[in-house]
């Protein structure tokens, strides 16, 4: 009975299941991986001790964070104390659901999609989370009742409201070269081959580093992490917060990184396609094989950036989202549509 | 199958709960967020409508109302700011003089 | 049969967010209740098949406006709201006299309406065709917002500014 609806609950639920498993160590992993580029960077090896090249050391510091007193304030305005970090991981994970991940395939006659839901407005969507991501950030700042906290919880909150505009902007030029919102059209319109991928064949390199640069700042990440800088404001909005809530905040953080990757790599990257080859098996599971891939690059590029370049001061970094990022922004989507305009 | 009245009437109460909001309560603040409340009940009519005419101009005027709030809400928070910082009270009833 | 529990469970909330919004006596909970209103209400639009305002809503009311409201709520320090003096009668025939306007506008609107009903997916509104509207019918409005949101810019900017 494929159409009956509780097929589809049912498969909705294993899917959600499998891609909470799979995001969950990914994200622990990707904090591995970070540990060891940056060591490696910096010419020293990283976690080494724990498991076969300190591969776990996610489980230990899982562990340790578990184990370790929760704090809990007096001056504090609980109800917002505790609800901030849930808030944050819960929309971080939210927000994966609409990226595609291959074509369908097929599980006993049953057409599966390798997406949770696939929406009209899957863009809108994640731009819809990414704005409510910000109440995260500020409510846990406001609630500590703490200077660094508040301080760098302001700063963070302007920060990435600034951000998000560069951000919707620089997709809108996909937008036009689509026609959809829909993440699995604007896969489906690029092909194979890194020539017809949005960023070369839709001329839309410009695009590709203002969402870089504006990812980078909507989730806090070097060179743009005044808000939770350790030299500059403590810890910045999470000073308060020990243990499983300063986990959660820490694993939002990761998780937002890898949905940016996802998101990217879908957009401007070709999403899963890449060259297919091989016999049968192999030329099923290929397509999966470049999506981790290109997303597995971004990764990196986020840990290579954060090993090298210094920290934005609060006014440089205001004064290049709003004098340079949505200038710029705005000019590729005027180009494009103009090019679009002309073309047709 | 949900009768537009049902959707109308939730309008309705709400808007007339943003009135309440509006002269009952005395801080700056939340008077504004009564005044966004009753542009929300607003919108909540016009998609409302937009759906049972089948007329896609209702979803048009919900997004100009959502801009001209957009821009309301920048300049009335500019103007609490600039009262809190002259009167250091974030209360209407004291926002009584012209001159301080 | 699942349109109509999904109306009544976010119509509810609705509701009670509102009336959360009236009782609670500091700012940043009254913030909160509005955000959860507008995210309620988003879900309503959904269900009338307005995708794209759906998605505005929660964008730009839920995910801008209300930042704005919540920042100038931390930025002030806005503490609890003081009894300052409200009038007896006031409340006595304020109260009902609100709940009768909200009364007889819901009579007229169920007594002019008859028995129009909106079906589940009957309608949906497409990006597109929002997007052609705007851009060709609405085009004189929709520069005069960009202006007056510029306007808005410039004031809340020159408003905003300390005096030195």
């Amino acid at each position: 009975m494929p159409n009956h609806w509780l097929t589809f609950v049912a498969i909705t639920a294993v899917k959600s299941a499998v891609l909470l498993g799979v995001l969950l160590t990914a994200v622990a992993y990707t904090v591995w991986l970070e540990r060891k580029v940056i060591g490696h960077i910096q010419n020293r090896w990283g976690p080494t001790r724990v498991g076969p090249f300190g591969l776990l050391q996610p489980l230990a510091d899982g562990v340790k964070l578990l184990l370790k007193e929760d704090i809990s304030l007096s001056g504090a305005y609980q109800p917002l104390y505790i609800a901030a970090p849930i808030l944050a991981v819960g929309l971080a994970l939210t927000s994966i659901s609409v990226i595609p991940i291959g074509e369908s395939i097929t599980v006993r006659g049953v057409p599966v999609q390798l997406q949770i839901a696939d929406v009209n407005i899957a863009l809108l969507v994640l731009l819809g989370v990414t704005s409510i991501g910000v109440y995260g950030i500020a409510l846990a700042g406001w609630s500590s009742n703490s200077k660094y906290s508040l301080l760098g919880a302001l700063r963070a909150s302007a920060q990435m409201v600034s951000y998000e505009l560069s951000l919707g902007l620089s997709l809108v030029g996909v937008l036009i070269l689509t026609g959809s919102l829909s993440l699995r059209e604007i896969v489906n319109r690029q092909g194979e081959w890194p020539w017809q991928w949005n960023v070369i064949g839709g001329g839309q390199l410009v695009a590709f580093f203002i969402y870089l640069a504006a990812a980078f700042a909507e989730t806090n990440r070097i060179p743009f992490d005044l808000p939770e800088g350790e030299t500059e404001l403590v810890a910045g909005y999470h000073t308060e917060y020990s243990s499983m809530k300063f986990a959660m905040f820490f694993m939002a953080e990761y998780t937002n990184m890898v949905t940016v990757a996802c998101v990217a790599t879908t957009v401007f990257l070709g999403g899963w396609h890449g060259p297919v080859f091989g016999p049968g098996p192999v030329r099923m599971a290929l397509p999966l094989f470049w999506f981790v891939l290109k997303v597995f690059f971004f990764l990196f590029l986020y840990i290579w950036v954060r090993a090298t370049l210094p920290r934005f001061r609060y006014d440089q970094l205001m004064a290049f989202g709003w004098k340079v990022l949505l200038p710029l922004a705005i000019a590729n989507v005027l180009i494009t549509s103009f090019v679009v305009a002309v073309g047709t | 199958m949900v009768p537009l009245s049902y959707y109308l009437v939730l309008s309705a109460i709400l808007f007339g709960l943003g009135v309440t909001g509006f002269l009952v309560k005395r801080n700056i603040i939340t008077l504004f967020m009564s005044i966004e409340l009753m542009l929300n009940a607003v919108n909540l009519s016009f998609v409302a409508f937009a759906a049972h005419w089948g007329a896609l101009s209702g979803h048009v005027y919900v997004f100009f109302v959502m801009v001209v709030a957009a821009a309301e809400a920048a300049v009335g928070l500019a103007i609490i700011i600039a009262v809190f910082r002259t009167r250091q009270t974030l209360n209407v009833d004291r926002v009584n003089l012209l001159k301080l | 049969m699942l349109h109509q529990i999904l109306f009544f469970v976010f119509a509810a909330v609705c509701v009670a967010g509102a009336l959360n919004l009236l009782v609670q006596r500091h700012p940043i909970n009254s913030a909160l209740s509005l955000i959860v209103v507008m995210g309620s209400l988003a879900v309503l639009y959904l269900l009338l098949g307005a995708e794209f305002v759906a998605a505005i809503q929660v964008i730009v009311y839920a995910g801008a406006i209300m930042v704005l409201f919540i920042f100038v709520i931390m930025l002030l320090n806005a503490g609890e709201e003081e009894h300052s003096g409200g009038s007896r009668v006031a409340a006595v025939l304020g109260y009902p006299a609100v709940a009768l306007l909200v009364g007889l506008t819901a009579w007229a609107v169920v007594r002019s309406s008859g028995s129009a009903n909106l079906k589940l997916g009957g309608f949906v509104g497409s990006t597109e065709g929002i997007g052609y509207l705007v851009f060709r019918g609405f085009l004189l409005p929709f520069e005069v917002t960009s202006v007056l949101i510029l306007i808005a810019i410039m004031g809340a900017v020159v408003l905003a500014r300390k005096e030195d």
